[in-house]
C-alpha cells in the first residue's frame, strides 16, 4: 500500500544570466537542476534512507514533499491522489498528514516561544482542534518524548540542549498525528553520546504510531542502521535504491561503492577499499543529459554521458543500480 | 605520568583554564596532562562542551581577555611556552613551530583578497621573503595539498569547502611547523571530500614528519588517523592511551559509552546506545568526577572528589575511581538496561 | 517582553538608568504641567516690587527668567513639556507602526510588493522636510494635526528600511520553514512569527523616532512653522529671534536648549540599552 509517491520529480532553478550576458551576449539562461526525474514509492510503516552528498538534491527534494518549494516538473501523489495545485482544505490535510523534522536544533525553534506553544503551533495554524484540547495534546506530547509537561512546557528555546530542542521538534511534528515524516538530518547537529536517544524515540514513536518515513543523511552508518530501503543520490539523480543492509554490504554503483569505502571506521584494526574516483563535486548546473556521476567514474565509457536509466524504485524490495555497465564492472574485478 | 619518550616535541602537565564570566568562574579545562612525541598524531576525542577548543586556544596563547591559563609545565621542545614574551611567542612559536588548521576554513579566509595573497602575507608576516619566494612557497604548498597552484588566484568563496580546507592545511604548514594542531579539519565535509582530506594529511605526515594534534568528536575519523588518543570530557582528559590499547582495552565508562553511542557501517545490526543526561556546567571548580551524573557504575566515591589520573599500563592512563572494576564495566556497558537506570 | 527583561534592559548601564529617569521626569511634568505652572505662558507679569518684569534673568520669582514681554519662562518651558512630549510621543509612535507593517510587509513577501514599498519609501526619501511642510501649512494653515502628519511622513521611512531588513533575514531562518510546513498561513507568519523576533529592534527605532519627531518639531517651529496656538521648546527659540534679543537673553536660550538636548540624548541612551538586545554581539560577556 503505497502511501507518498514521486513521480518523475525534477527541480530546476532558473539562473538569469546579468544583464550584459542577456541583452547583448545574448546568453540563454542557465539552469540549476537540483532533481532529475526522481521516482520513490514509500510504503506502510516504511523508513526510506536518502543518502548522499551535498548538492545531491536530497534537501530539496523534502522541501518539495512538504510543500514548501514547487516543483518544475513531476508529480507528487499522496495515497494516490496529487497534491499539486491542490488549495484551500485539501492542502490542509495533505500538510496534516505529511510533516517535517530540521536538522538544526539550534535554528528551528522560534525563541520567542515557549516549548508548549512551539508544539501546538501546527494544531493551531491549522484549526484542527478547539483551544482546550491543542494544549491538552501539546502537554501530552511533550511526556511522550521525554519531556515531562511539568518542567518543560514553559521553557524558552535557549534554556534547552540540542537533544531536547531536537525532542521538542519531533514532538511539533508528531502532535498533527502525521502519516509521513520527513527527517531532513535530524542527528546532525547533535552530539554523538545523545544522538542514539533520539534515534530511539523515532523508532518508538514509529512502532506505537504507524507512521512512513523519509529519512535524510549523508551518515551511511546512521542509515544502516535504521532505514528498511536506502536510495543513493548524486547531483539530483537517484543511482541505487534496495534494502538498506544490501546496498551498504553489496554496493553496485560504482558511486555507491565509493561512498561506502569513504565511511572511516571507528576500529584502528579494519581496513577499508579506497575509492578511486576523481575530480570533486560540482554544481548541477546545466548538467550533460545522462548519468552526472560519469565525468568522475573509473568505469564510465563515451554512452555514458548521454544515458540517463530510471530506476524502478517502487515498494518493492529490488536491489537496482542507475548504471549499464554493472557486467563490465563486475567482471574488472574490483 | 612516566615519560614514553625522552624527549617529546610538547609536553603539557596540569594545564588549566579558567573563565571569568557573568555567572562566576568557568573551569573550561582541569588537570590536563599529556605529551606529544615528533611524528605523531594525537588525537583529542570529546563532544561539545568538553573543553577541546578551550585547550587548542591556551596552548596557542589565543584565549579571550577574560580566560586565565596555568600549568605546571607546558614545554615545546624545551621552551616554556607560557613563560615566553608575548612578542617572542608571536615571532618564534605562532606558526612557525606550532600551527593551527581552524574549524571552519570558510570563516577563516577573508573574502575580499585573493586566497594566494593571504598565504603569501601569512608567509611573509614570519619570514624575510621577497613576493616571488613566498609565491613560489605558496605553490609548492598547494601542490603538497592537492590543489592546482593556478587556484591561489581565485578568492575565497570560488572555492568548495573541501578545497578552503586544503588551501587552510597549506597556509598551516607554510612554515614547516613541528606541530599542526587541527581542529574539526573534516567536520561538515561531504565523506568523499573528507576521505581525500585526510588520506592526504596521512600523506604529508609521513613526508614532512611533522607532529599532528587532531580534534574532532568523530570517533571513526580518530581511530583512523590517531597514534594516541585522549578522551576529554568536562575539561579532564578521562583516559588516554595508544589507539589500539584504547579500542582493545577501553576502562573509563565515558569512553565505554561513546563506543556505543557511535554506529559503524561494518556493524549495521547492532543497536546504539546513547548516554543519557548532559554534559556539565563547567561553572566553579571540579569537585567531583565530571562524568558522575551520567556514569551507570557512579558510587559515593565518585561524587566526593575529583578522581585523579592514574597510569594503568605503559602510556595508559584513566581518571577513575573504579577503574579496577572495567572488566566487569565492559560487559555491563553493552546492555542498553545498564545505561538507562 | 516581560516587564524584568525590560528593567533589566534600562538598568543594565548608568547612562540608561539616568536617561530613563529623565525621561519619567519630563513625562510628569508634561502630564501635570497645567498644575504646576505658576503663570499663564503669555501673561505679563510683575515682579514682587510691581515693575513690569521685563528681560529678567533667572532669580527666585522667576526661575528660568523672562522674556521681553514679561512672560515668564519657567511656566512657558513647563507647558511647552506637554506639547513637545505629546507630539513627539504621537509621532514617534504612529511612525513606527506604518514603518514596522511597510516593513514586515515588503521584507515577507519581497517582489512585487516590496519593490512598490520601497519606491515609496524612496520617493520619500528623496522629499526635502521644509518645502514639504511649508505646502501643507500654506494649504492648511498652522494646525498640530499637520505638523504630526508632515513629521510622520519624514520619519518612518528608516524604520521601515531597517525592519524590512531584519524581516528578510528572519524569513529565512528554520523556525520560519518550519511554521510554514507545520501550516501557518502568510499573514499568521509575519506578526505571530517574525514580529515577536523584531520587537527589540522595534523599541529600539520607536525610541530613536520619538526622538527625532522631538527635534523635527522643534527644528519646524524655531523657523517659525510651528503651531502658533501652543508653546513649545522650539517656538520659544523662535520667540527669540524674532525677538532681537538673542545675545542679550541668555536664559531664555539655554533653558529650552538644555531641555532638547536632555530628552534627546535620554531617549538616545535608553536605545542604546535596547540595542544591546537587538544586536546580541554588543552584549557583554
Amino acid at each position: 500500500m503505497v502511501v507518498l509517491e514521486l513521480d518523475r520529480l525534477s527541480c530546476h532553478f532558473e539562473l538569469t544570466p546579468g544583464f550584459v550576458d542577456r541583452v547583448i551576449k545574448r546568453k540563454p539562461p542557465s539552469y540549476i537542476k537540483a532533481v532529475e526525474r526522481l521516482s520513490i514509492a514509500i510504503g506502510e510503516k516504511e523508513i526510506l534512507g536518502i543518502a548522499g552528498e551535498s548538492g545531491c538534491g536530497k534537501s530539496t527534494t523534502c522541501s518539495m514533499v512538504s510543500g514548501l518549494l514547487d516543483p518544475t516538473e513531476g508529480d507528487i501523489r499522496f495515497r494516490g491522489k496529487s497534491i499539486l495545485g491542490l488549495r484551500g482544505d485539501a492542502i490542509k490535510d495533505y500538510r496534516r498528514s505529511v510533516q517535517m523534522i530540521f536538522q538544526d536544533p539550534y535554528e528551528s525553534l522560534n525563541p520567542r516561544f515557549r516549548t508548549v506553544d512551539i508544539v501546538a503551533e501546527g494544531p493551531r495554524a491549522l484549526e484542527l482542534w478547539d483551544a482546550n484540547e491543542i494544549e491538552q495534546r501539546s502537554l501530552a506530547m511533550l511526556d511522550a518524548v521525554g519531556l515531562p509537561s511539568g518542567k518543560y512546557a514553559e521553557r524558552f528555546p535557549h534554556e534547552l540542549s540540542g537533544g531536547e530542542r531536537q525532542r521538542v521538534g519531533i514532538a511539533s511534528a508528531l502532535v498533527m498525528e502525521p502519516e509521513v515524516i520527513i527527517a531532513d538530518e535530524p542527528l546532525s547537529m547533535l552530539d554523538v553520546s545523545i544522538r542514539a536517544g533520539i534515534l530511539d524515540l523515532l523508532r518508538e514513536m514509529q512502532a506505537e504510531r504507524g507512521f512512513s518515513s523519509l529519512y535524510v543523511s549523508h551518515d551511511l552508518s546512521i542509515l544502516g542502521n535504521v532505514a528498511d530501503r536506502l536510495l543513493i543520490m548524486y547531483l539530483g539523480q537517484a543511482m541505487e535504491i534496495g534494502p538498506a543492509e544490501e546496498v551498504i554490504r553489496n554496493p553496485k554503483h560504482p558511486y555507491t561503492r565509493a561512498l561506502i569505502g569513504a565511511v572511516p571506521i571507528p576500529d584502528p584494526r579494519s581496513r577499508r577499499a579506497i575509492p578511486n574516483i576523481r575530480g570533486d563535486i560540482s554544481k548541477p548546473i546545466d548538467p550533460p543529459p545522462g548519468c552526472r556521476f560519469a565525468p568522475r567514474c573509473p568505469y564510465a565509457d563515451a554512452s555514458c554521458s548521454n544515458t540517463f536509466i530510471e530506476m524502478e524504485t517502487g515498494a518493492g524490495t529490488l536491489h537496482q543500480a542507475a548504471c549499464h555497465r554493472l557486467a563490465e564492472i563486475d567482471n574488472a574485478g574490483s | 605520568m612516566t615519560e614514553i619518550n625522552k624527549d617529546p616535541l610538547l609536553s603539557v602537565r596540569n594545564l588549566g583554564v579558567v573563565y571569568e564570566t557573568s555567572q562566576g568562574p568557568v573551569h573550561a579545562v582541569t588537570d590536563v596532562s599529556f605529551d606529544v612525541q615528533e611524528n605523531e598524531v594525537f588525537g583529542i576525542a570529546g563532544e561539545s562542551g568538553c573543553g577541546k577548543s578551550t585547550l587548542i586556544k591556551a596552548l596557542l596563547r589565543l584565549l579571550p581577555d577574560n580566560g586565565v591559563a596555568t600549568a605546571d609545565r607546558c614545554d615545546y621542545r624545551g621552551s616554556a611556552l607560557m613563560k615566553m614574551e608575548g612578542e617572542a611567542f608571536r615571532k618564534e612559536i605562532l606558526w612557525q613551530e606550532i600551527s593551527m588548521v581552524p574549524q571552519s576554513a570558510m570563516a577563516s579566509f577573508n573574502p575580499v583578497y585573493r586566497v594566494g595573497d593571504q598565504v603569501v602575507e601569512s608567509i611573509q608576516t614570519h619570514r624575510k621573503a621577497s613576493r616571488a619566494e613566498a609565491l613560489e612557497r605558496a605553490s609548492e604548498l598547494f601542490d603538497v595539498v592537492g590543489l592546482e597552484p593556478g587556484l591561489l588566484k581565485s578568492y575565497p568563496h570560488e572555492f568548495s569547502g573541501g578545497m578552503r580546507q586544503r588551501a587552510m592545511i597549506a597556509m598551516a604548514l607554510s612554515l614547516d611547523p613541528g606541530l599542526i594542531i587541527m581542529d574539526e579539519p573534516t567536520t561538515g565535509l561531504d565523506v568523499l571530500v573528507q576521505e581525500r582530506i585526510l588520506r592526504r594529511i596521512r600523506e604529508i605526515r609521513a613526508e614532512l614528519k611533522s607532529s599532528i594534534i587532531l580534534i574532532t568528536h568523530d570517533i571513526a575519523v580518530i581511530a583512523e588517523m590517531s597514534d594516541r588518543i585522549a578522551i576529554m570530557y568536562g575539561g579532564e582528559i578521562m583516559e588516554q592511551a595508544s589507539t589500539i590499547e584504547l579500542f582493545e582495552n577501553p576502562h573509563h565508562p565515558y569512553t565505554l559509552g561513546l563506543k556505543n553511542a557511535f554506529p559503524s557501517i561494518t556493524t549495521m545490526g547492532t543497536e546504539l546506545i546513547s548516554i543519557p543526561g548532559s554534559p556539565p556546567t563547567l561553572i566553579g571548580p571540579v569537585q567531583s568526577c565530571p562524568f558522575a551524573p551520567r556514569c551507570p557504575f557512579d558510587d559515593a566515591a565518585c561524587h566526593a572528589a575529583n578522581p585523579a589520573a592514574t597510569e594503568i599500563a605503559a602510556g595508559h592512563v584513566v581518571r577513575c575511581v573504579n577503574y579496577e572494576n572495567s572488566a566487569q564495566f565492559r560487559s555491563l556497558a553493552k546492555e542498553k538496561s545498564t545505561w538507562l537506570s | 517582553m516581560a516587564l524584568r527583561e525590560h528593567y533589566r534592559i534600562i538598568n543594565s548601564n548608568k547612562l540608561s538608568q539616568f536617561g530613563f529617569w529623565v525621561i519619567i521626569l519630563f513625562t510628569l511634568v508634561a502630564i501635570f504641567a497645567p498644575w504646576i505652572a505658576p503663570h499663564d505662558p503669555w501673561e505679563m507679569t510683575y515682579d514682587s516690587n510691581g515693575n513690569f518684569a521685563s528681560l529678567r534673568p533667572p532669580s527666585w520669582e522667576f526661575p528660568m527668567g523672562t522674556t521681553h514681554l514679561g512672560y515668564d519662562l519657567f511656566s512657558q518651558l513647563i507647558l511647552a513639556t506637554r506639547t513637545t512630549l505629546l507630539i513627539g510621543v504621537v509621532s514617534g509612535f504612529i511612525s513606527i507602526v506604518i514603518g514596522a507593517n511597510v516593513g514586515l510587509i515588503a521584507g515577507y513577501y519581497g517582489g512585487k510588493i516590496d519593490e512598490v514599498l520601497m519606491r515609496i519609501t524612496d520617493i520619500l526619501y528623496g522629499m526635502p522636510f521644509l518645502p514639504f511642510i511649508i505646502v501643507l501649512i500654506a494649504l492648511f494653515g498652522r494646525q498640530l494635526e499637520f505638523i504630526i502628519l508632515a513629521i510622520v511622513l519624514i520619519i518612518w521611512r528608516t524604520s521601515a528600511r531597517v525592519i524590512r531588513a531584519q524581516a528578510m533575514s528572519i524569513k529565512q531562518r528554520q523556525y520560519i520553514q518550519m511554521a510554514k510546513a507545520r501550516g501557518a498561513s502568510d499573514l499568521r507568519i509575519i506578526y505571530r512569527h517574525i514580529l515577536p523576533n523584531v520587537l527589540p529592534l522595534l523599541l529600539l527605532y520607536a525610541a530613536f523616532n520619538i526622538a527625532w519627531s522631538i527635534i523635527t518639531e522643534a527644528s519646524a517651529s524655531f523657523l517659525g512653522f510651528g503651531d502658533g496656538e501652543t508653546v513649545s521648546w522650539g517656538g520659544m527659540l523662535y520667540e527669540l529671534w524674532l525677538s532681537g534679543k538673542t545675545r542679550v537673553a541668555w536664559w531664555w536660550f539655554a533653558s529650552p536648549s538644555v531641555c532638547i538636548i536632555l530628552l534627546v540624548t535620554s531617549l538616545v541612551f535608553v536605545s542604546r540599552a535596547y540595542e544591546e538586545v537587538a544586536n546580541p554581539r554588543l552584549r557583554k560577556r
